[in-house]
């Protein structure tokens, strides 16, 4: 391990080093601590802003800031109220890309750590898989207009949105869920064929159970991917502005047009005049918030799997 | 493939033949969803080249005229012109300087996290960065039009403070978690051997990292960047909200810029379902979609020579 290498500071209890300084050895600590600090500020340097951000985004929307907010509809032209409209529009839009992405993209990543052999035509998959994944996201609203929108008669709609986004979040599951896959040993599987299992009882029995928690990683980073992403939905189901009741459940069908959280900050930032200063920051902030949360739970879930792992 | 990997012996049950059919039912819909990768990736040109394709084959299109022109005057009532190469010039800009502030510090970012602290700082320093990754690039933006904009008309002579630079900084801190991470990748892949031949001929840490990783990691820490550069020229929230609205050639990096997909986002609303201008950008998609196609596949060509080593 890196970290391990000796250093020329290998202190004796003394703290002097273990051999008799000379200028040569002075000159190298010295540039091994400049190294060192050198190459901290440049990770404290990426960190700062991070920090700073958030606490310039929370001390900003602060005043506005209260369970009401949530659970307040916009008011008098969105100038004032809440965001509930927009929060339950992203959590439809999120749940039911999920619900269409997660199926396919863990039965496709166990076809390719599973069944695929080394082929041309399973080398293409991958480089079919990276690409979508690189596909930027204003292309795949292109593609959900001109697929979703329009050649599937969906019309501007939460079902049509949410299908851009399943395909978005498709190849990032697939890689995850591969990864997982491919982390259950290789004698696990043999185990289970020698005793005359076939090669699907074998993945529903063995190779599933034993990464699933892994998959689940996985699926619950692009929760707040989808839910953060704004440019997919923004042409093709998600609106400016709908009228739904204050806290209200089941405000949209399939068809109808939503609002969504980040589509929401945007008009409000851009495109809403004369509006209280702390509210689009506040919207800010919750999306922000929700989206570092669901990240930091999935984060711990993987290091708390990490620890109870037998193998 | 056989449904059985041993040979079926007599004392054996035999299974079913509703749970054999329901296996290569499975079997099947495993398959269909191993090729969907494929399928989407075809479906994606396909269905953006079909709008796109009444004005690429009509006769007045002039592709030179769509590429290499300077006048982008879409709505003019007179004049109606599709020229993209102030929108590619502002997508190259903003993305050079991205880089140009990004690369530097990723790196170096990613060279402390690999080789200059603790088993347990470079834990917590992987969960900031996979956090900082995660920030929605609507909320970049909202930062870029709201704390950048400001910083930057108070201590730069920007007239406004939605210019290239803002849009440079912004795409920096968001493609930084990318080269810190794939970086630090390409670095731990480095056998110790090196570092340990390195430290037993007295090399500091300094020639350790210049002389012995950064070659031996080269092509991990290009593909690195290399993604740094997909995402930041595939950006749109983020570079809409924090570049200005111009449509020109950036001359100096205090000038507002647009990028095609902010070009896009910026207009694509506005114009009517079928007309030329709605078919020009989605043309304008099938540029950006064969741009990060490239930068995207070279990055992978690169980390595999890597990995073939």
């Amino acid at each position: 391990m890196s970290s391990a290498t000796p250093s020329v500071a290998a202190a004796r209890p003394d703290g002097r080093p273990p051999f008799a300084e000379t200028a040569f050895g002075r000159r190298k600590l010295r540039q091994e601590q400049a190294a060192r600090s050198v190459f901290l500020l440049m990770t404290i340097l990426m960190i700062v802003p991070l920090v700073a951000i958030v606490t310039h985004l929370v001390a900003e929307a602060w005043p506005a800031l209260s369970l009401e907010f949530l659970l307040d509809v916009p008011r008098n032209r969105m100038t004032e109220g809440g965001i509930w409209s927009a929060l339950v529009g992203t959590i439809y839009l999120v749940v039911i890309s999920l619900a269409v992405a997660a199926p396919i993209g863990i039965l496709a990543a166990v076809y390719l750590n599973e069944y695929a052999k080394d082929t041309w035509f399973n080398r293409i998959i991958n480089l079919a898989v990276i690409n979508l994944a690189g596909v930027p996201s204003i292309v795949h609203a292109l593609f959900g207009l001109g697929a979703f929108v329009y050649a599937a008669r969906l019309g501007f709609s939460v079902m049509a949105a949410s299908l851009t986004l399943a395909i978005m979040t498709l190849p990032v599951i697939i890689a995850s869920t591969r990864e997982a896959l491919a982390a259950v040993p290789m004698s696990f599987r043999e185990a289970c064929w020698n005793v005359g299992a076939s090669r699907w009882q074998t993945i529903q029995g063995v190779v599933l159970p034993n990464s699933i928690s892994g998959i689940l990683t996985g699926i619950i980073l692009q929760v707040s991917r989808a839910a953060g992403e704004t440019a997919p939905v923004m042409f093709t189901g998600a609106v400016l502005y709908k009228a739904v009741e204050r806290g209200t459940l089941f405000p949209y069908y399939l068809d109808d047009q939503c609002m969504a959280l980040s589509m929401h900050l945007y008009v409000l930032t851009t495109q809403v005049p004369g509006l209280a200063h702390a509210i689009p920051y506040a919207t800010a902030v919750v999306l922000l918030g929700s989206v570092l949360l669901v990240n930091a739970a999935a984060i711990a879930l993987r290091v708390w799997l990490r620890h109870r792992k037998r193998w | 493939m056989d449904t059985t990997t041993a040979p079926r012996t007599a004392g054996m049950r035999k299974r079913s033949s509703w749970s054999l059919l329901g296996e290569q039912a499975v079997e099947a819909a495993i398959r269909l969803s191993g090729i969907s990768a494929i399928v989407f990736v075809l479906a994606i040109f396909l269905f953006i080249f079909r709008e796109a394709a009444p004005v690429v084959f009509s006769d007045q299109f002039n592709p030179l005229e769509f590429l290499f022109s300077v006048q982008w005057y879409p709505t003019s009532a007179v004049d109606i012109r599709y020229g993209t190469l102030a929108l590619t010039a502002g997508t190259a800009g903003v993305t050079l300087l991205a880089m140009v502030l990004a690369v530097p510090f990723g790196l170096g970012a990613a060279i402390f996290v690999s080789e200059f602290c603790g088993p347990r700082v470079r834990e917590s320093l992987k969960v900031v960065i996979e956090l900082l990754a995660a920030i929605p690039s609507v909320v970049w933006g909202f930062v870029a039009l709201t704390v950048v904009s400001r910083l930057m008309v108070e201590y730069t002579s920007a007239p406004v403070g939605v210019n290239m630079l803002n849009g440079g900084i912004i795409l920096a801190l968001m493609s930084v978690p990318i080269i810190v991470s794939i970086g630090e990748d390409a670095l731990r892949a480095v056998p110790d051997s090196y570092r340990e031949a390195a430290v037993a001929m007295g090399a500091t840490r300094w020639q350790l990292v210049f002389r012995v990783l950064l070659p031996a990691a080269k092509n991990g820490l290009l593909a690195a960047v290399l993604l740094g550069v997909g995402r930041a020229v595939g950006e749109t929230m983020a570079v809409l909200m924090a570049t200005g609205h111009a449509v020109q050639m950036p001359h100096g990096i205090l000038d507002s810029v647009r990028t095609l997909t902010a070009n896009i986002a910026a207009e694509l609303g506005e114009a009517p379902a079928g007309s030329d201008h709605y078919r020009i950008l989605f043309l304008t998609g099938i540029q950006l979609f064969v741009i990060t196609f490239a930068v995207n596949l070279t990055a992978d060509l690169v980390v595999r020579g890597t990995r073939r080593k």
